[in-house]
């Protein structure tokens, strides 16, 4: 309190944003409009074949064969379910729609529960050589899917895991985690240190922080890692290439080699095709609403 | 309820930093200790030990009469309330009080009829399903609480809970926190850097500096005789007035403090209540006036040997009480001990030069003065609590 008389008069500030100028609000609202205009653009580009693909899966064959698909806007009757009629009927085609169900949903399952234990370990738990592995796990991110194929065909030979979902599934696994442990530590690490200790003190054990505590806040990452995850698994070519047979082939598998046989059996193809995207956009849909933002709000001051 | 018995406690860090020195305090049952002292003290190193979030290096803590070094955070039945809340994002308000009821496996009547009394105690029942982020920060502060009182622990340990609060609130805060801990009858633990909160608060105060405990004590016995400069400067506000004097004893054996130009007698009282000071005379001592203890001679009338003389800097007027700066002339206090506890505790600086060239002194006066910026004055003193301190160490000069 020996502050010594200050000479300087007290400023006075007035708060509130700066005014701004007309020519820095014309920007403003110019490039606003550009930005949409530009996403407008992307927007129809990525569209327009998809309705394209979605309107051919709905004509027959000869019609796809004879006329553009925008023809149906003047004759709209060309539109028939036929083709996934047929489709249900193919089993070739619903096997392998069975195999990416059946391949992605235990690699998208798998590598979310062994990353998010993982993670927990790796951000919260104190082990000698903790910082060193994590290192390691997020070097392993490097890796490309192509070095690995080789050896690990070797490997599956010498195990017999060649030609079945059980291998595809481990591939996609061993390469899903080390992003998957990347992106999880890091949010979970982000947790504020305080959560977790009053957990502690109020009673919870490790296992029950990492569930009550841990685990529900972490759910929007996890959200984004699964949809990550099951779209690279859902629509993975190379892998299936590789490891699989003819009983395990997955959907992209079974069109491509319907590309190749009949080269232009465009009613398969985009019944197919649109079948196997619907999937991915049922699972963004239905997870895209854990992306809340703030999600830690409140927690701490 | 129980007590808490620290023995020898200490703490080294993994990188050799020590951050807590032989700690030894017993917290009896029921009582009601505020730890206090600038940051990086070590007070929330201590309380982060009793609550078993940092591990003890040395020494012993005792929870009831159990030794609990050992024992983890959720075994050892203390509840703590965080300076950030620490409130679970995710749950509502009723979950936030109930999650430490539900891992202990009560039945759902029973959390439900807990919670809701709780809740009514901290006026919290209209927002129980709100989730913590659309609640005020006193409402969060309340929610924290509930947390810790719905357990009926042994002990609640608070890290500083009010410090996120501005400043109205905190002290509404303050005397909630007060009345819940008397009513509840719960050993308490409380943190905080603010002197004001410790003094109000603390049934007894233990003030810390860089890890060693300087003294403990009620809150009026550090205000009236202070161990050392440092609790001196810490407890009170503004801080108490020190500067560089020596103690004269005069022909007719009577002892006064004489800075340059200025002295002051010592009363009788005075030598009673510190007969070491004795063995001071004719040496340099540091002397010690709180603000509170001098007042404008206009109003109280002065008197030979308790009157400064100077003219007024700077008059600040509190509304209650006015403080008035001004300088005396006198040799700042020397030693880098000295000037080490001087800072550390915040008290009035006696380095910087005021501008009559000697130590610029704080005086609390009653709002009936008249005094002006630039005016002459004359300072009454109350002789009788003067304080001294040993040049050297800083230590208060009282009976050794």
């Amino acid at each position: 309190m020996t502050a010594l008389p200050t000479t300087e008069p007290v400023r006075i500030v007035v708060a509130g944003a700066p005014r701004r100028s007309a020519l820095a609000r014309l920007l403003g609202v110019f490039g606003s409009g550009v930005v949409r205009a530009v996403l407008a653009v992307v927007a129809v580009f990525w569209l327009v074949p998809v309705l394209g693909l979605f309107v051919a899966s709905l004509r027959t064959e000869s019609d796809n064969n004879t006329s553009g698909w925008w023809t149906v806007f003047t004759a709209p009757a060309q539109l028939t379910l036929r083709n996934y009629r047929a489709l249900l009927d193919n089993t070739e085609i619903m096997r392998s729609f069975g195999n990416t169900v059946l391949i992605t949903v235990p690699a998208t399952v798998l590598v979310i529960v062994i990353a998010a234990l993982a993670a927990y370990a790796l951000a919260w738990i104190d082990f000698p050589g903790r910082d060193w592995l994590t290192v390691l796990i997020v070097g392993l991110l490097v890796m490309p899917i192509q070095v690995a194929l080789i050896p690990i065909s070797r490997l599956y030979g010498l195990f017999g895991l060649f030609g079945s979902i059980a291998g595809v599934v481990m591939f996609h696994v061993a390469f899903g985690l080390p992003f998957a442990v990347f992106l999880l530590r890091n949010f979970f690490a982000g947790i504020p240190a305080d959560l977790l200790e009053a957990a502690r003190m109020d009673g919870a054990k490790e296992w029950l922080i990492f569930r009550r505590v841990v685990l529900p806040i972490g759910l929007p990452a996890i959200a984004s890692l699964a949809i990550f995850q099951f779209l690279w698994v859902w629509n993975d070519l190379l892998v299936a290439l590789v490891f699989a047979d003819d009983r395990s082939a997955p959907i992209t598998l079974a069109l491509r080699s319907q590309l190749r046989e009949f080269g232009t059996n465009i009613d398969v193809l985009a019944t197919g095709s649109f079948l196997s995207m619907v999937v991915p956009l049922v699972v963004f849909f239905a997870f895209q609403r854990f992306f809340v933002q703030g999600v830690l709000a409140g927690s701490t001051k | 309820m129980s007590s808490v018995v620290l023995t020898g406690l200490g703490k080294v860090y993994g990188d050799g930093t020590r951050a807590v020195t032989d700690l030894n305090l017993e917290i009896r049952d029921g009582e009601f200790l505020v730890l206090v002292g600038p940051s990086g003290c070590g007070k929330t190193t201590a309380l982060r030990m009793i609550a078993g979030l940092e591990e003890v290096s040395e020494g012993t803590i005792e929870i009831g009469d159990r030794v609990v070094n050992e024992v983890p955070s959720r075994d050892r039945d203390v509840a703590m309330v965080f300076q950030s809340y620490a409130l679970y994002p995710h749950l509502n308000v009723f979950d936030n009080i109930a999650f430490g009821l539900s891992l202990r496996k009560l039945p759902k009547k029973e959390i439900e009829r807990r919670v809701r009394e709780v809740a009514g105690i901290l006026e919290l029942q209209d927002h129980l399903r709100r989730k913590p982020r659309h609640l005020s920060g006193g409402q969060r502060q309340r929610v924290a609480m509930g947390r810790a009182i719905v357990r009926e622990p042994q002990a609640f340990l608070m890290d500083e809970p009010l410090s996120n609060l501005d400043a109205k609130l905190r002290v509404q805060m303050r005397a909630q926190i007060a009345r819940i801990q008397r009513d509840l009858g719960v050993t308490t633990v409380y943190v905080t850097h603010d002197q004001t909160e410790a003094m109000t608060l603390g049934d007894r105060v233990a003030v810390l500096k860089r890890g060693i405990l300087q003294q403990v004590g009620p809150p009026q016995e550090l205000y009236d005789r202070p161990v050392n400069l440092f609790v001196a400067g810490f407890i009170g506000s503004p801080g108490m007035n020190v500067l560089g004097a020596t103690l004269e004893v005069g022909d007719d054996e009577r002892y006064r403090v004489r800075f340059c130009s200025q002295s002051l007698d010592l009363p009788d009282s005075v030598l009673r209540e510190r007969p070491a000071l004795r063995r001071y005379a004719g040496r340099p001592v540091v002397l010690g006036i709180r603000p509170e203890d001098m007042e404008d001679a206009e109003i109280v009338g002065a008197e030979q040997g308790a009157t400064l003389r100077s003219s007024a800097e700077l008059v600040e007027a509190m509304g209650s009480d006015v403080l008035v700066h001004f300088p005396v002339d006198t040799k700042p206090v020397t030693t880098d001990g000295v000037r080490e506890l001087v800072s550390d505790g915040g008290v009035v600086d006696p380095g910087p030069l005021g501008a009559a060239g000697g130590t610029v002194l704080v005086g609390r006066f009653s709002p009936r003065t008249r005094v002006f910026e630039g005016q002459s004055i004359e300072v009454r003193v109350d002789t009788a609590r003067l304080h001294f301190f040993d040049p050297e160490t800083g230590s208060s000069i009282w009976h050794e």
